[in-house]
């Protein structure tokens, strides 16, 4: 392989990285400590207890993530039609 | 859970206006203020007409968050944009940033002098205590720490509007698609959706 090639193989592997730098995706880790999101307080949805409003149908103990969770999952399934209608 | 989302199916979407309603009247919005709206092009062309229910799509790069000068913005676990409103200026900073027209001021005064800003929460409030009164004075209905989703979407009379979990939510449109057999020919749909034998997320799965 020549330079000259070489040079431009390493020119165009630049320019894809360049080109292609910004279509990555950002780190989504979203870390919670002492009450606070990004310096910013707020509580957890499960963190909830369901009894304590007067509205809440759905079932899940205080502090129980995956049954929260469960719970919205349920709900979010009920929009789907095909489902409900079989 | 992955990150919750809306999605609006515009072939089924009437322009009825039940999500603008049920938002309204679900978080008490101010006149003046719309968290939700109902986007229409083409109106009036028999076969061109299309509808799209818009508010704030709860970014996950959010530009509302980038641009804000006192950083009042913050992304939950669920990957809700939620902001706090006793940091926010109302500057209008991020109405420009939002290619969604999401954030909404209302009139604090006279001459448009302009109060905090108010957006779509995902029906999740905000950072008062959940369910508390200031928290639903400031920030609406937290719907989310009852176990359920937003209003506008289990509102929604046709379910063009769906909520919630993105890999759940993409999997019922996908379906929908598949079913009456239009609208998977677009491009980008592989990508999107993925093959049409992927099997839906079970229950509890990390995506």
């Amino acid at each position: 392989m020549t330079a000259a090639r070489k040079l431009i193989l390493a020119g165009v592997a630049l320019l894809v990285a360049f080109g292609l730098g910004a279509c990555g995706e950002r780190e989504q880790v979203i870390v919670y400590k002492q009450g606070k999101y990004q310096g910013k307080p707020d509580t957890r949805p499960w963190e909830n207890d369901p009894a304590a409003s007067l509205y809440t149908t759905s079932k899940w103990d205080k502090g129980d993530k995956t049954g929260w969770e469960t719970a919205v999952r349920t709900r979010n399934l009920s929009q789907n039609e095909y489902t409900r209608a079989e | 859970m992955a990150r919750m989302k809306f999605l609006c199916d515009a072939e089924r979407c009437i322009e009825c206006n039940g999500c603008v309603t049920a938002c309204k009247q679900e978080n008490e919005v101010p006149w003046g203020v719309n968290r939700r709206r109902v986007v229409t092009i083409n109106d009036g062309i028999v076969g061109a007409e299309k509808s799209i229910s818009v508010a704030c799509m709860h970014c996950s790069d959010a530009p509302c968050m980038a641009v804000c000068p006192v950083d009042c913005f913050y992304r939950t676990e669920e990957g809700v944009v939620l902001h706090d409103k006793d940091l926010c200026i109302g500057c209008g900073y991020c109405f420009y940033a939002c290619p969604f027209g999401a954030p909404q001021f209302p009139q604090a005064g006279a001459f448009g002098l302009r109060g905090k800003m108010d957006k779509c929460t995902f029906c999740a409030g905000g950072p008062e205590k959940d369910l508390s009164k200031e928290e639903f004075a400031k920030y609406g209905s937290n719907r989310l720490a009852q176990g359920k989703l937003p209003a506008c979407a289990e509102m929604c009379s046709t379910k063009a509007l769906l909520g919630g979990d993105g890999d759940v939510i993409a999997d019922i449109y996908r379906q929908r698609v598949l079913k009456r057999g239009k609208g998977s020919e677009v491009w980008g749909w592989g990508t999107a959706y993925g093959k049409p034998d992927r099997k839906a997320a079970p229950a509890g799965a990390k995506s």
